[in-house]
């Protein structure tokens, strides 16, 4: 096969396997790491891909028990272990960002809506502990107008110590069907950036933002 | 811990490259038997001794270093096609022949793991060595020529390439953009200082005259 060919191939071979759940963990995962905010938490894929996970750990028992080929047990342990690579360094991913932006996530609302029951309990434990430490060691001590884990001084209209993402950022990203894209926000001259299938751009975050929330682009 | 790479050197690692790349689809031809694969990740198989079937590179490579398999070089790499590659890269300043996505981390696997099924292995090795050089000088050249702009195309840059260029890249958009944006308010800052500066550059001359 011609270079051209098997370039095009391989995408196309992402378009097939894009309905295994494993190629969109890989993608959710991907995405993740490559965004400057947290996004939407896939609950039903990471449910789904744990039950399998459960599922061949227990197959791969019986393999064992039943003296299988050690070669076909090795083998479905290395396909095992990449899932759950995938798996474990998605909600770690998460929970760095959690971390990351504590007190944003939990004052935005549209964060906010993006986390998991038990991130949400995460996230909110966290908090209150780093405003307990804050508060203990440093600003109790302060006088009174400075005593606030979110805002500098009470003058501050808006919680100005609290860091928030960088959305302004730039990323990697490729589409996935032609889109053709406002390059600049409202107010401001509609300039549109379009994006060929299978083109890579580097571009603002902000532009793609909602394009990625609906699947048409991927992040790399 | 998996996922905790330093966001400043790069998103991801090269060994998180790798591990993407592995799930492209390779052909190699087994020497034995074995039942159909169900992986989470999909089915594979069945394996016949002599009948060439398509697995993803993990599973080659795992097969292949259990001397279970031989690999079929992809068609992208053979000298004939590897040599116009190249040649093709030195001749174009700005523009990068189409390459599969991960063809870096491929040649790199089967260079490890399976010299003895490449033809011509070292020619091979050293025309994609040549072809990297040539590609990523072309990206370093490339990004002085660099202006504001909210979204730059970069056509046929493999994942390798990407990973290696993106800290420095965002960061220079970034700036870019930083500058680029308020420039009305900036504008009219400077504009303002200015003025006062040629007021004040009046009343000097006719002193220096003296």
């Amino acid at each position: 096969m011609a270079s051209n060919s098997e370039a095009g191939g391989s995408a196309d071979y992402e378009t097939l396997m894009s309905t295994s759940d494993v190629e969109l963990l890989k993608r959710a995962w991907r995405n993740e790491k490559a965004a400057p905010e947290i996004l939407q938490y896939e609950g039903a894929l990471v449910d789904r891909a744990k039950e399998q996970i459960e599922l061949v750990e227990e197959t791969i028992e019986d393999y064992v028990e039943n003296g299988i080929d050690p070669l076909v047990v090795s083998l479905y342990q290395m396909d095992l272990d990449r899932t759950q690579f995938l798996l474990r360094s998605y909600l770690r991913v998460r929970l760095l960002k959690i971390e990351k932006f504590m007190f944003h996530n939990l004052k935005s609302e549209e964060a906010e809506r993006r986390l998991s029951e038990q991130e949400k309990v995460f996230a909110t434990r966290c908090a209150d502990d780093l405003a307990k430490h804050f508060e203990e060691t440093v600003l109790l001590k302060l006088p009174e107008n400075y005593q606030s884990v979110l805002k500098q001084s009470l003058i501050s209209e808006v919680d100005d110590t609290v860091p928030q993402p960088h959305l302004d950022t730039f990323v990697v990203c490729r589409s996935k069907n032609f889109v053709s894209l406002s390059l600049y926000e409202e107010g401001e001259s509609p300039e549109t950036v379009e994006m060929e299938r299978g083109d890579l751009y580097f571009i603002r975050y902000k532009i793609v933002k909602r394009a990625i929330e609906s699947g048409q682009i991927d992040l790399i | 811990m998996a996922g905790q790479t330093d966001p400043h050197t790069s998103l991801f690692s090269p060994q998180e490259v790798e591990f993407m790349a592995e799930d492209e689809l390779v052909e190699i031809v087994p020497n034995m038997n074995m039942e159909q694969l169900n992986f989470i990740s999909g089915d594979f198989g069945r394996f016949i001794p002599q009948i060439p079937t398509k697995v993803p590179l993990w599973l080659a490579v795992a097969l292949k270093r259990r001397g279970k398999c031989t690999f079929r070089p992809p068609g992208w790499m053979s000298v004939d096609n590897l040599t116009q590659i190249l040649e093709a890269e030195r001749e174009s300043q700005s523009t990068f022949q189409a390459l599969p996505f991960s063809y870096v981390e491929i040649a790199r696997l089967l260079f490890d793991h399976a010299r003895d099924d490449i033809p011509d292995m070292y020619m091979v090795r050293s025309l994609v060595e040549d072809i990297r050089d040539v590609r990523l000088h072309k990206l370093e050249t490339n990004l002085g020529s660099f202006q504001g702009t909210s979204a730059v195309k970069i056509s046929n840059v493999s994942a390798m390439e990407v990973n290696i260029v993106r800290p420095f890249v965002i960061r220079a958009l970034e700036a870019f953009y930083k500058h680029d944006k308020p420039e009305a308010d900036v504008d009219r800052d400077t504009r303002s200082s200015r003025q006062q500066r040629e007021a004040n550059n009046e009343p000097r001359r006719p002193l220096r005259q003296r």
